[in-house]
């Protein structure tokens, strides 16, 4: 639709002010991957509080959202369940090892003009855009 | 205050993932589908983004954070084999279901069973992605 770019534009200055609260008001870098993880394996839960209190937000606002303006709007997930159970492994190893996603690599990162945060974005990309080539117009599974 | 500015940065952050249109998976494939019908948003998502940070991290100098501490300090540049080979896991994984952590996290309250299992799958990969790590680092030794 034509007004696509605007609505993400104005979603990506919104996360992007969230980054910037959580930066200049906590000292910290909101990379959802880095936040998640570290309560998930011990690693980073000193100021478990306010991470949990960071991800009750990230799920409660939209919640919120879809009810005060009854939006239904569907995210369009796959129900195969092998490519959800290897989509949600490669998602999960991978931010873990290169230690960030989307969030942290993609927009704190390069925004901090981070060789790392770009690198690393730009083999994610590639990544994803040879996977879904490969699986959706060569083997035609997704 | 540092509950306050968390809850602030997720509201604000799970509402931008939301309207921006990044908890469909149609429109992040869509961004990834160059040989077919492509969908240019996710750029104006991370452009939205990425300028609002950079003033962020402009006012970082010479200052502390507002609650206390200290800004995270700058990572030493090393483009490492865990660097590379984590972003390529993470992208066939993010293109072969359009979910990345944080749209996974901001749709789990209304993404039916199929959120929730790759939100578990996300979780169990997480838990063993340390031990998966030590392993790289020894081929990465031995190459």
């Amino acid at each position: 639709m034509e007004t696509d770019w605007i609505w993400g534009l104005l979603g990506g200055g919104l996360i992007g002010m969230g980054g910037a609260v959580y930066l200049l008001g906590n000292g910290r870098i909101m990379g959802a991957s880095g936040i998640l993880g570290g309560l998930v394996d011990g690693s980073g839960r000193q100021a478990a509080a306010e991470k949990l209190v960071f991800l009750a937000g990230v799920i409660l606002f939209p919640l919120i959202l879809r009810s005060v303006f009854s939006v239904q709007g569907s995210t369009h997930l796959t129900s195969n369940v092998s490519v959800i159970i290897a989509a949600g492994l490669l998602v999960g190893v991978g931010t873990r090892i290169a230690n960030g996603c989307t969030s942290g690599h993609g927009v704190c990162g390069i925004s901090r003009l981070s060789l790392r945060g770009l690198v690393a974005t730009v083999f994610y990309i590639l990544a994803g855009v040879l996977t879904l080539a490969l699986f959706r117009h060569v083997l035609g599974v997704i | 205050m540092r509950l306050f500015f968390a809850i602030l940065a997720g509201g604000l952050f799970g509402t931008g993932l939301y309207i921006s249109g990044m908890t469909d998976t149609t429109k992040v494939q869509g961004w990834l589908d160059i040989l077919g019908h492509w969908d240019p948003t996710l750029a104006f998502v991370m452009g939205g983004a990425i300028i609002p940070m950079f003033f962020a991290w402009r006012l970082t100098k010479g200052r502390t954070p507002l609650a206390g501490g200290n800004f995270p300090a700058q990572p030493r540049p090393e483009l490492d084999h865990r660097l590379i080979i984590g972003s390529v896991m993470f992208g066939m994984g993010w293109g072969l279901a359009g979910l990345c952590p944080g749209p996974v996290i901001a749709s789990i309250g209304y993404n039916g069973w199929e959120g929730a299992l790759f939100m578990v799958t996300m979780l169990a990969g997480m838990l063993a992605a340390p031990k998966f790590g030590v392993q790289l680092d020894r081929l990465a030794a031995k190459a």
